[in-house]
């Protein structure tokens, strides 16, 4: 970021604060609840921005693990009961710490493999997700579904305790990509995106910090589906592992600039917002696929780099331009009637 | 015992048509180091355009094939044109893969329009017709698939070793620098490549449509399966996708017929990690580096 010190902890305050202060208005459930997914996928984007955008693996197996934390809140409370409603918040922490615990493995596999290759066997891991979700009839329940008691909360704030809980944890995923962002991590993650060889060779912990960056990231994305489950109370293996979530995680990381703070978050609002607009507007339609791949096409083939990157680059080149203009007015290249002209 | 043999028959039937599929996909990664995603939605593409003939003009699915393959070359060439030429940063590996599933989102929404989202197949008069040989089934439809899907690999062999087109694709994929020196047109060697690939796939789903039942997004559990047996063969080898699809197909084949079929899905998911722990680059990745 080359905004001036101080601008940068103002505007995520800023940002926070309206957030926060948003459901005080009466907003209505429908908006409310696409603020709820809208977040969800805000904390996703950010977690994945983690691996795929700071370390250059794309993973597009997210909702593996997304599935995993969706399926492990609501078997928990199939044993325990829910009194106050914020049980399934409460072990959120440790649905996250155990899905990173189950993610080390294989991550220790699938980062065998670089870029492409590693989007590939991600891929491959939804699947296997899926099937078991399927097929563990005795577990998940198969494709009769699971369900989890309905959350005690009055109907007209329904939403507000998911809404601020999943601003905590929005919180909490950008505090560690900022932190990230300062410290050796990110560093060396840079490192790793860069070239992987060349950083094992000058001493980065390159197997380290490539575990570290999956482990959080998909620890992150199992707590989101915790919540999901909890908010929907009935899941589904083909709705709780869903590939279109990957892709719309990605998408959304693309869209906002690939490893920066904000672009995940700017990403997911726009895109999320756009997506229920067009649902909404198009209906049950098949068009709407057709005008969100539209939407995908654009995005990925005018601003291959995000909207940050670009926007930024932008500004440089504008700041840039008028410090040239004010220092030095008569550049020795540019003839002096050609600069009479254009003033 | 009976069970594993018939397995294995079924296994070797069905490895055809995929193999022929994966070589598509495999060909548009060697030439163009990009992971074709919407290969899977290719298939099913052609699948749909193969139905239409049959049912509108009554031509049969494996004779329609010549036809089909014409179409789905233009689309190909035009996909490659539209979408994959403007990409140029320097991550275009990465963004292909984005551009290439939303072209398959982008398929499946057109197909769900046209043909509307039930499932569809092609019922023709020999569909249920089979051969019982030494007690094993051999139904009459997987034979033919196997064999035109022979053929088509032979033809994609003899194009890529014989033919001046097949040398330019050769030096593209070995040396895209040195090829392009010598007087290579890489960008037309690229438009044309894809459209093979798209070729492949409306073959391959030409007799896809004839074996299972299909609807627009039938496209994500074939993609799923086609990386697989790219990744396990190697990217960019026509040999290892060949490898590949054997060992899958007939692997979740036997665990079909022995175990269950609901397993059989997850196994070639297990083959491929097994393989990846041993060899990153799958089983013909390194040694045929820059060779098809």
């Amino acid at each position: 970021m080359t905004a001036p010190r101080g601008l940068g902890p103002a505007r995520a305050a800023v940002f926070f604060l309206v957030l926060a202060l948003l459901p005080e208005l009466d907003l209505g459930h429908w908006l409310l609840n696409m603020l709820v997914f809208t977040l969800m996928f805000a904390v996703m984007s950010s977690a994945w921005n983690l691996l795929g955008g700071f370390a250059g693996y794309p993973s597009l197996g997210h909702v593996a693990f997304f599935g995993i934390g969706a399926y492990a809140v609501v078997l928990w409370f199939q044993h325990h009961a829910i009194h106050s409603g914020y049980e399934p918040f409460l072990i959120l922490p440790l649905v996250g710490v155990g899905t990173a615990i189950v993610g080390l493995p294989i991550a220790a596999i699938a980062m065998r493999t670089r870029a492409d290759v590693f989007a590939i066997v991600t891929i491959t891991l939804v699947f296997v997700a899926q099937t078991l979700a399927f097929n563990l009839r005795g577990v998940t329940g198969g494709a009769q579904g699971a369900s989890i008691a309905a959350a005690p909360f009055p109907s007209a704030t329904f939403e507000r305790p998911f809404y601020d809980v999943l601003l905590v944890l929005l919180a909490v995923a950008m505090g560690l990509t900022w932190a990230g962002m300062r410290s050796k991590v990110g560093l060396s993650l840079a490192a790793v995106r860069a070239d992987e060889d060349k950083a094992a060779g000058v001493g980065v912990r390159v197997q380290a910090v490539k575990l570290l960056a999956f482990c959080v990231s998909v620890g992150l994305t199992a707590m989101v589906g915790g919540i999901w489950a909890y908010y929907q109370g009935f899941i589904y293996p083909q709705f709780a592992v869903d590939p279109l979530i990957s892709v719309a995680i990605v998408l959304m990381t693309f869209l906002g600039g690939r490893a920066t703070l904000w672009g995940p978050v700017i990403g997911a609002f726009i895109l999320e917002m756009a997506q229920q607009y067009l649902a909404y507007s198009l209906g049950g339609s098949q068009f709407y696929l057709i005008a969100y791949a539209l939407v995908f096409l654009v995005v990925m083939l005018l601003m291959p780099r995000g909207i940050l990157p670009t926007i930024e680059d932008r500004l440089r080149r504008r700041r840039r331009r008028r410090l040239v203009d004010d220092s030095a007015p008569a550049s020795p290249l540019t003839p002096d009637y050609v600069k009479g002209d254009s003033r | 015992m009976h069970a594993l043999i018939q397995g294995v028959i079924l296994g070797v039937l069905t490895a055809g048509v995929y193999a022929l599929m994966a070589s598509g996909q495999t060909l548009i990664f060697g030439i163009m180091k990009i992971v074709n995603m919407a290969q899977g939605a290719l298939v099913i593409l052609g699948a749909y355009l193969s139905y239409q003939l049959f049912t509108s003009f009554g031509i049969d699915p494996l004779l329609a094939i010549p036809i089909t393959t014409v179409i789905m070359f233009m689309v190909g060439v035009a996909v490659q044109l539209a979408f994959l030429r403007p990409l140029h940063s320097e991550d275009r590996s990465q963004l292909s893969v984005l551009v290439t599933f939303a072209v398959a989102l982008l398929l499946e929404g057109i197909m769900s329009v046209v043909w509307s989202t039930t499932d569809r197949g092609i019922n023709t008069r020999y569909a249920n017709s089979s051969w019982t040989v030494f007690g094993y089934q051999i139904t009459l439809v997987r034979l033919w698939a196997f064999l035109l899907s022979l053929l088509a690999l032979a033809l994609l062999h003899l194009l890529l070793n014989r033919t001046r087109f097949g040398r330019a694709v050769r030096a593209s994929v070995q040396n895209p620098e040195s090829a392009r020196l010598l007087g290579v047109e890489s960008e037309r060697v690229a438009a044309i490549g894809f459209g093979l690939g798209a070729a492949t796939a409306a073959a391959a789903g030409s007799m896809y449509g004839l074996l299972y039942p299909f609807n627009p997004g039938s496209h994500y559990d074939l993609i799923s399966r086609l990386l697989s047996i790219v990744v396990l063969g190697g990217l960019g080898s026509i040999g290892g996708a060949v490898a590949g699809a054997l060992i899958i197909s007939v692997s979740s084949a036997v665990v079909a017929s022995t175990i269950s079929p609901s397993w059989s899905q997850m196994t070639f998911f297990i083959v491929l990690l097994l393989v990846l722990l041993v060899r990153p680059r799958g089983l013909f990745g390194a040694a045929t580096r820059g060779a098809i």
